[in-house]
């Protein structure tokens, strides 16, 4: 018998490629968010307002990650953004290599702001980096406040958190300050935003943080 | 189900380091799992014996080495297992927080038995 040690991380081959995608966002001056959230917290909603708000400021362009259809590139092409679907096929998340494939497809030198939309899913996500400058988490009023806990790797590797779905607060199970409290205790580095697709509220402090954020990376 | 994806991680980190004719000597490979590390062992494991079955590799285990989730607070200079996931120090409630371990996904060792013959 002999035992061979290798002590190293199962998805070094994902990391690896995430760090030449990594590479290839800031050769070209790119900020690059990771969307994440379980299915219908509102990821592609935020994107539509946040393209109706800023696709006139900022170069934007849109990787959008689902299991079937591409229905959500179709959404978001209405705002004449490119947009490239990844159809995973059962796959739960994205991996780098599916994003550097999809870049293919896109101008990267005209691109001042990537959003990738990863598939809808609170746990698989957290653990594959696509090369993006930070993951921005979704939860939804109507999912309760208590998924912070319950799903504790995705809070806690975000960088920031949109609480969605605010103008339901009459009507669903949350309290917002405990749905906050509790992805603090995750993560107590996390930057908060509240809003709402449907009445627009939290949309222009969202996207004055998004462009701000955007411009300090091109100029860098 | 993204044991799946892991597993076939682990299968190839395995052919990295054993050619193939040496692959049916593979006795087990051990793998470090952190409480938050998001993967689900049981699933691992079954993953692990589905996509290796009809392979060389069909006979090897699956050994996982469990890490616990441990913080370290910088305010009261202690270390302490809580929840996963959570950064307050379970003794004095701070946020001044660093996680020491609980995040490994790791593959650690691979087990040959080099009394095998050659693979006919």
């Amino acid at each position: 018998m002999s035992i061979i040690t290798i002590e190293r991380k199962v998805l070094e081959k994902n990391d690896e490629v995430a760090r030449q995608n990594r590479e290839l966002f800031a050769d070209h001056g790119i900020f690059v968010l990771n969307m994440v959230s379980s299915p219908g917290a509102g990821k592609t909603s935020i994107l539509e307002r946040t393209l109706e708000r800023l696709r006139n400021e900022l170069d934007i362009a849109v990787i959008e990650g689902d299991v079937q259809t591409d229905l959500d590139a179709r959404r978001v092409a209405k705002y004449n953004v490119p947009a490239v679907q990844i159809v995973t096929r059962g796959g739960c998340h994205l991996e780098a290599n599916l994003v550097r494939d999809a870049l293919a497809n896109l101008e990267l030198k005209a691109i001042d702001l990537l959003i990738i939309e990863n598939v809808g899913n609170l746990v698989c996500p957290s653990n594959y980096d696509l090369g993006e400058a930070m993951k921005v988490v979704v939860a939804s009023t109507t999912e309760g406040d208590d998924k912070p806990l319950k799903y504790p790797a995705m809070f806690r590797n975000a960088s920031v958190l949109i609480l969605n779905k605010i103008d339901l607060l009459p009507y669903v199970q949350c309290n917002l300050s405990i749905l906050k409290e509790n992805a603090l205790k995750i993560n107590p580095s996390l930057t908060v935003f509240e809003t709402s697709c449907t009445t627009g509220q939290g949309i222009d402090a969202w996207c004055e943080w998004l462009a701000e954020n955007s411009r300090r990376k091109t100029a860098s | 189900m993204h044991e799946l994806s892991i597993a076939q991680s682990i299968v190839d980190i395995i052919g990295q380091y054993v050619p193939q004719q040496d692959r049916h000597t593979v006795r087990s490979v051990k793998v470090r799992i952190g409480d938050l590390a998001g993967v689900v062992p049981d699933s691992l494991s079954f993953c692990f014996s589905a996509i290796t079955s009809g392979t060389p590799i069909a006979e090897a285990i699956l050994e996982i080495e469990h890490v616990p989730y441990v913080l370290h607070c910088t305010a009261c200079q202690s270390d302490s297992t809580t929840e996963p996931g959570l950064a307050i120090c379970p003794r004095c409630g701070s946020r001044q927080t660093t996680v020491l371990s609980g995040t490994e996904l790791q593959v650690v060792t691979i087990d040959v038995d080099d009394d095998l013959p050659e693979h006919l």
